[in-house]
């Protein structure tokens, strides 16, 4: 039998004033008469704190673009769940983050595209999208909410990480999360403009780690290398099934955002299916989750039940078939499409293709 | 803003964004953080449910000290300070 899940993530809506190349919505995103009622969320919520769910993150999407989130998040607190905002902070300010607070909100995390604000604003597609932000960390700071500030790192802002560490601390965060984008969806479309190199990874490191050791106790960083230049695949979602679910939002239940990339997988809805009967019984919770499902390499590995074979979503996207092992892994038989995506790394960067409703 | 050192005449209380809590679902103590839980050993809930906003790290260190007598305090002091200072720099509590 599976532990019961400890965090959700609920994708509240598709909608967003940005257009992010990298978005880790799917490439068909819901459009607003799809999406799940107040009262559906509601119920939803009441049913993942039974089901041992603890920690609940508002994404999207910008979920601050659903006008029920303040109710929503009373809706986590009655139940006692710990809730966190993650937003563009392009949409409302001190009086909508005044209600969260009310309501019970924790903690947000507010992303940014860059330090700089013209790149800022040219990544996210959004003019003015930079001082919104400074701004709504300001609110942020204001109502007394703990900031973390999310700054989304690749091949065409990477450089500027030191910058960065120092920008967040006079925005009055105490986290810094810097995200390497990964490459699925959008991202997946945009790798060749997006992915570093290996010189500008390891400069980045090398400021990371530095970093740390004078910041300690005053900021947190989080920090990952990319799985690409990594020679063991990531923990992806701490195995499928294991700790995680991710709720889109007409109400399909996933084992992680990216999964519904997978073909031939029917993920049950929330609109039909209690969520415990889908987190211990569905066959698309099941599929992959332990180690029976996996092949060689990762079956008879010694580190099948530290990285659970990486990647299922990764894994279907490189090597064509979700029950492979992830072909970040150097013993992957498939590892040979990661060092060509490497290699282009070290090319002139392409254009963009921007987030859209198709 | 600078780091919080924990010393013995320390007041420590949980950041106000902090939960420290007992799961029913799972039968433990939990402590969630912005975006990390963390679940405490048995010793480590124990020093945490001292934790009040009145008694010092020293007046702590003396619980214990008197519950488990076949440890030297100076022994018992140095776990309690080293697992509160490593809760401070993760920014779950504050003097």
């Amino acid at each position: 039998m599976a532990d019961p899940p400890l965090a959700l993530l609920a994708e509240v809506t598709h909608r967003c004033p940005l257009r992010c190349p990298y978005c880790s919505n799917p490439l068909e995103l819901e459009r607003a008469a799809g999406e799940l009622t107040t009262e559906e969320w509601r119920r939803l919520l009441g049913e993942a704190a039974a089901l041992g769910v603890l920690q609940v993150h508002f994404s999207g999407g910008e979920p601050m673009a659903r006008r029920d989130l303040a109710s929503l998040i009373a809706a986590a607190s009655e139940h006692g769940l710990y809730s966190n905002l993650i937003t563009s902070g392009t949409l409302g300010g001190e009086r909508e983050l005044k209600e969260f607070a009310d309501a019970g909100l924790r903690h947000v995390q507010l992303s940014f595209q860059d330090v700089d604000p013209a790149n800022n604003d040219r990544i996210a597609g959004l003019s003015g999208a930079h001082e919104k932000k400074t701004k709504f960390a300001a609110a942020v700071h204001a109502t007394g909410l703990p900031l973390t500030v999310n700054m989304v790192v690749h091949r065409q802002n990477l450089d500027g990480i030191g910058e960065m560490i120092d920008r967040a601390r006079a925005l009055g965060a105490r986290r810094l999360e810097i995200a390497h984008v990964q490459y699925y969806a959008w991202a997946l479309a945009n790798r060749a403009a997006l992915l570093p190199s290996r010189r500008q990874l390891d400069e980045a490191t090398r400021i990371v780690d530095a970093a740390r050791e004078t910041l300690k106790g005053i900021l947190t960083i989080d920090y990952v290398v990319p799985d690409y230049y990594g020679v063991r695949p990531k923990s992806c979602m701490s195995g499928w099934g294991r700790r995680f679910l991710n709720v889109t939002p007409s109400g399909k239940i996933l084992p992680c955002h990216a999964a519904e990339s997978l073909p031939g997988i029917d993920f049950p809805s929330a609109r039909d299916h209690t969520l415990a009967d889908i987190w211990y019984r569905s066959e698309a919770f099941n599929r992959y989750r332990g180690t029976d499902w996996m092949a060689e390499p990762c079956r008879s590995c010694d580190r099948r039940e530290v990285d659970w074979g990486g990647c299922r979503c990764q894994a279907f996207l490189l090597a064509g078939d979700a029950g492979r092992t992830d072909p970040v892994c150097a013993l992957s038989p498939d590892h040979g499409v990661i060092e060509t995506a490497l290699q282009d790394a070290e090319k002139t960067p392409e254009g963009f293709v921007y987030r859209h409703f198709s | 803003m600078e780091r919080f050192i924990v010393a013995p005449a320390s007041v420590l209380r949980f950041a106000p964004h902090i939960v420290f809590r007992f799961d029913e679902v799972r039968k433990s103590w939990i402590i969630m953080a912005p975006e990390r839980l963390m679940m405490p050993d048995e010793q480590a809930v124990e020093i945490l449910q001292l934790i009040d906003g009145t008694t010092s790290v020293d007046g702590i260190i003396d619980v214990l000290a008197a519950k488990y007598t076949q440890a030297p305090r100076d022994a018992i002091g140095a776990d309690v300070v080293a697992m509160l200072q490593d809760l401070a720099d993760k920014g779950c509590l504050s003097g």
